[in-house]
């Protein structure tokens, strides 16, 4: 693993005429998107619409039919960019290994490639689960924990690797709203202390525009409209107006 | 099929390469050890016993009326060590533990955690093959010198208490030592390696492309015994073959 500059750890990501399609059925027809150093980058869209395929993509996951991704104007195919660049992702579900403990989970990634002593380890692992609240829990296993608990333990598990590009997958998903703030709040927090370039997938509205610095917005496997969130609110789009107003108006009003 | 084999001779290859890091792994092949050991043991010597014991009761009474009672021991010794020992357990133990890798990677495929340890960067051979490889590859050796120990006596007290064998434990044991050598032990348990091997990359490679959900790990792990036990079938007799040009 090569250090990171000094001054600015973060990276830019260039995704240019990115295609998917899977079993003949387009997912992603050829995006279009420069996400700066530093920025948080809320890609937004109705379910089905290509936002969590794409997140793949950027992360290496998947192999693009057409396009590329660029960290730092590399490839994300070529070999060895995943071992310059750190990368983390926060899946929907957290992903945790469920065969470990949280803090073997949170302290894989240092063990794995041998990067601390096995004391120094169990300091950070420590250290990142107080972070997100889960102060004292390194001996549960995955299963022992609420689904907002397992979101924070693979923050955690996010923050050991220090990373210069995070990537959130619906980060608030099934979470009670107040679970949802205090994760929105620590994805701002983070990205403001490390200035890590941090790409977000969700279709919550609330979530997108309280922490974005910029959205994209992802129809049928098309950006829509990049912008800041004044931007996206000033739209004249229809399919952004009718994504952003949607509401649940379901009883009749009262005469 | 062509794609599969491709697959399935890369990751054995990946494997191999990534030998030399198992000592690094250790603490994981130990406990797949353990679990091997703990899920097997006690069920292959039962098995090997009756097996052991059939295979008495099928050559037993007409080797004895053709005045070859003397012969009984010798064979049963060698087609067990030889023969039944190793795929007999190669299939017991692809039933038992291959099912539980292919089942354990499989559930970690569909549950993303084999994305989230790509997303680290931790190699998947390395972090959940090479273990799972070379734990079975030594656990079914082993167990088939149990096997072969215990279908031995299996076939001994079925001589002595069967009626139309009739062997003292004393002659079917002096019959079998003046027959069977240790290089026919020997390979049997190479044998087990090669059969081990197979199970290990068969499974290990199902689980890991696991799609869908539950039905989807449920499919990998009947596709993953299923072809093993196809697979070691075949090769029994390729590697029976090769192993016949050395001569006990």
């Amino acid at each position: 693993m090569s250090d990171p500059t000094p001054r600015d750890p973060s990276v830019n990501v260039t995704i240019r005429g990115l295609r998917k399609s899977f079993g003949g059925e387009p997912v992603l027809k050829g995006i279009d998107l420069d996400i700066r150093r530093g920025e948080i980058f809320v890609i937004m869209g109705p379910s089905g619409s290509g936002k969590s395929v794409l997140l793949k993509h950027i992360i290496g996951l998947e192999t693009p039919d057409a396009g590329e991704i660029l960290i730092e104007g590399e490839s994300i195919q070529s070999p060895g960019v995943m071992d310059k660049y750190r990368m983390a992702m926060v899946f929907q579900s957290g992903a945790l290994l469920n065969s470990l403990t949280v803090g073997e989970n949170v302290g894989l990634y240092l063990t794995e490639h041998r990067l601390k002593p096995r004391a120094e380890i169990a300091r950070i692992v420590a250290d990142k689960l107080e972070l997100v609240g889960l102060k004292g829990r390194e001996d549960m296993y995955p299963s022992e924990l609420s689904g907002g608990m397992k979101k924070r333990a693979a923050i955690a598990r996010s923050l050991v690797i220090e990373p210069q590009l995070i990537l959130y997958d619906e980060p608030t998903s099934e979470l009670d709203p107040l679970m949802a703030v205090t994760i929105g709040e620590e994805i701002l927090s983070l990205n403001r202390r490390i200035h890590v370039t941090s790409i977000v997938v969700s279709h919550d509205r609330e979530l997108a525009f309280g922490i974005a610095d910029r959205i994209a917005l992802i129809n049928e496997g098309t950006i829509i409209l990049v912008g800041t969130p004044d931007e996206l609110r000033a739209s004249a789009e229809p399919i952004v107006q009718k994504f952003l107003t949607a509401d649940h108006k379901l009883k009749p009003k009262q005469p | 099929m062509f794609r599969d084999i491709g697959q399935l001779v890369l990751l054995a290859w990946q494997t191999f390469l990534a030998l030399p890091q198992v000592w690094r792994q250790r603490r994981k092949v130990f406990e797949q050890l353990f679990e091997m050991g703990n899920a097997s043991l006690f069920v292959a010597c039962i098995v090997s016993l009756f097996i052991g014991g059939v295979i008495t009761l099928q050559t037993g009474p007409t080797l004895v009326e053709r005045g070859l009672a003397s012969a009984v021991g010798g064979l049963v010794g060698l087609s067990i060590c030889r023969e039944l020992g190793p795929v007999m357990m190669a299939i017991l133990i692809a039933g038992r533990i291959g099912s539980a890798i292919a089942a354990e990677i499989g559930s970690m495929a569909v549950y993303q955690e084999i994305d989230a340890l790509r997303t680290m960067n931790i190699s998947i051979v390395r972090y959940l093959v090479l273990p799972r490889v070379v734990a079975i590859s030594i656990a079914l050796p082993a167990l088939v010198v149990f096997a072969i120990m215990v279908g031995w006596l299996g076939g001994a007290i079925a001589a002595n208490y069967n009626t139309q064998i009739a062997i003292s434990y004393q002659s079917f044991f002096t019959n079998l030592r003046q027959v069977v050598e240790v290089g026919d032990v020997v390979k049997g348990i190479i044998k087990a390696f090669v059969f081990a091997v197979v199970i290990g990359i068969v499974t290990c490679h199902q689980g890991l492309k696991t799609i869908g959900g539950p039905r989807g790990i449920g499919r990998s792990v009947t596709k993953a015994v299923v072809n093993s036990i196809v697979l070691i079938l075949i090769l029994d007799y390729f590697v029976t073959r090769i192993l016949m040009e050395f001569k006990s």
